[in-house]
């Protein structure tokens, strides 16, 4: 019988050690395993290098001032373009590294650790000033008769992992209902053993996975999971189809109180200072307030 | 005939005969209008064209702007969109924040990259876009603040760029169109330098040079953009019945 992996979010959060990189899962604002990410604000971890196709996960560790790297394909809430604290980060200058690749190139770079290769070629990124602004990609000449000179994505090694999946077993054997797993299996494969953390909207037993979908959704197995979470409405504000969609209102809110320190600071002490179940109740509450004004 | 001089209406047939010939690849629009246009092209003239909901899927019917009612017909998450550009196989129309007179395109971020005046949207899929498939762009507001010397950011490569890169590249490489408010631009001279193709009715040469912030090139006889038909204006209306493409020229 394999092991009982279930943690919860405080014992995954403590893993994570000044100075690590760690890779978060998702895109944008969909599927973000941010219960794992407010988990890891409560801890006093800093000098992260966060890997990301970013979304709010990167934004509260940028109004934190608790991120000394980012690397990311984009910084975006989807359905409003611009992550509102990541903007003022790179306006402000206060990100003190930033690593931009062309979305492929992550993708890429992410692959790579997870083959145990030193790079992968692509033609993405060449001729751009990407390679301007990372002055530490380097090209690979083809050894074949076609000679073509290539970008060579280096491997990006994680030593923490976070992912959010809809359902998962004890084991960490895990499933996807949404349109897109995105890049999670990558995340999970570019990290050392140890740190795979996934949380999920809900913890099953193993024959209950092909009652909720096909076997095409049983994307990540056990053998990539150190730790298992459940944490409902674990993804919240972004989106956990068809567990539930993004919470547009909460999301709008979110970038009206980051438009101001003082709004900010009252936002970020109503919503991110207690646990989890704190947070959830206190969203809970907000909607009420919203329905009782309107 | 033309049914229709209304500019949304116009800019959506060039953006669909942007994509006039492409055969079966992915129409990919990011935006309305480029949206509209991929559309109308496959539901008119382009028929094998393959479009998505914008999320993960394929779609056999004509769908409308923000209509839930889908054939899905494929599977697209981002992994096989990766694929398919990388591939050959996809036309993208994009935005663009900034673009130059060889189509070196910027979405990323105004001023000097390393502390931004402006962060935008980051570079996202611009460079292995116009790399890999058939980059065209929509640009609303045709401005010489836009079509400038010199763009702060290369996220989408250009042409003289291409000149100085492998033999792969510069046969493969293909910017077919710049769309805007104004007028209609494409890239076929010997140089690859941004020619005026067409002006939207209305729009004078002058117009658009006084728009511009570096030299086009002109030929002498400049045509104007064609309107929609009758049948492709019926077409637009079923895609757009709230009418969001008039929200985004003006």
């Amino acid at each position: 019988m394999a092991r009982d992996k279930r943690i919860t979010l405080d014992e995954a959060a403590d893993q994570v050690k000044s100075g690590m990189t760690i890779g978060i899962g998702g895109w944008g604002s969909r599927r973000k395993p941010m219960s794992l990410v407010r988990a890891l604000l409560r801890t006093d971890v800093k000098d992260l290098t966060v890997v990301s196709y970013g979304g709010p996960d990167v934004g509260l560790r940028c109004a934190a001032g608790k991120v000394k790297k980012v690397v990311y394909g984009f910084v975006s809430l989807d359905s409003i373009a611009l992550e509102p604290h990541f903007r003022s980060a790179r306006q402000s200058g206060s990100i003190a590294e930033c690593v931009e690749y062309d979305e492929g190139m992550l993708q890429w770079a992410l692959y790579a650790a997870s083959l145990r290769l030193p790079f992968l070629p692509t033609r993405a990124g060449l001729g751009s000033d990407v390679t301007v602004v990372n002055p530490h990609l380097r090209t690979v000449t083809s050894p074949y008769a076609d000679g073509e000179e290539l970008l060579a994505v280096p491997a990006l090694q994680l030593d923490a992992a976070f992912v959010h999946l809809n359902r998962a077993d004890v084991h960490g054997n895990a499933q996807f209902l949404g349109p897109d797993l995105y890049f999670d299996d990558l995340f999970l494969n570019a990290c050392t053993p140890g740190r795979r953390f996934l949380s999920c909207e809900k913890i099953v037993q193993p024959d209950e996975f092909l009652k909720n979908g096909s076997f095409h959704t049983m994307k990540i197995n056990r053998s990539m999971v150190d730790g298992v979470i459940e944490s409902p409405n674990g993804s919240h504000f972004t989106h956990c189809t068809p567990d539930y969609e993004r919470d547009e209102k909460f999301q709008s809110a979110y970038v009206k109180a980051a438009a101001d320190p003082d709004t900010w600071s009252a936002f970020a002490g109503r919503f991110l200072m207690g646990t989890e179940a704190d947070y959830q109740a206190e969203v809970k509450k907000w909607h009420d307030e919203q329905k009782a004004q309107a | 005939m033309t049914a229709s001089t209304n500019l949304a209406d116009i800019c959506v047939v060039a953006a669909a005969e942007a994509f006039r010939g492409n055969g079966e690849i992915f129409g990919s629009g990011m935006g309305t209008i480029q949206t509209l246009g991929v559309r109308l092209a496959r539901a008119t003239f382009e028929p094998d064209l393959l479009v998505s909901d914008g999320e993960a899927f394929f779609v056999a019917n004509d769908l409308p702007i923000g209509g839930t009612d889908k054939v899905i017909e494929g599977w697209v998450p981002f992994r096989q969109v990766f694929d398919t550009l990388w591939g050959g196989r996809r036309h993208v129309m994009m935005g663009a924040s900034q673009i130059d007179q060889f189509g070196n395109s910027n979405i990323a971020n105004i001023g000097p990259w390393k502390q931004p005046k402006a962060q935008l949207l980051g570079v996202r899929g611009a460079p292995g876009n116009t790399v890999n498939n058939k980059t065209s762009f929509f640009i609303p507001k045709h401005t010489s603040k836009v079509f400038v010397d010199k763009v702060d950011m290369v996220s989408g490569i250009g042409y003289n760029r291409v000149a100085k890169m492998s033999q792969w590249v510069r046969d493969n490489f293909c910017l077919p169109r710049v769309i805007t408010n104004l007028c209609v631009l494409d890239f076929e001279t010997p140089d690859n330098r941004m020619r005026l193709r067409s002006v939207h009715p209305g729009v004078s040469v002058d117009d658009v040079v006084a728009n511009t912030g570096f030299e086009l090139v002109i030929p002498a006889d400049v045509p104007e953009s064609r309107g929609p038909t009758a049948n492709e204006l019926a077409v637009i209306e079923k895609l757009d019945q709230r009418g969001l493409r008039h929200k985004e020229v003006s």
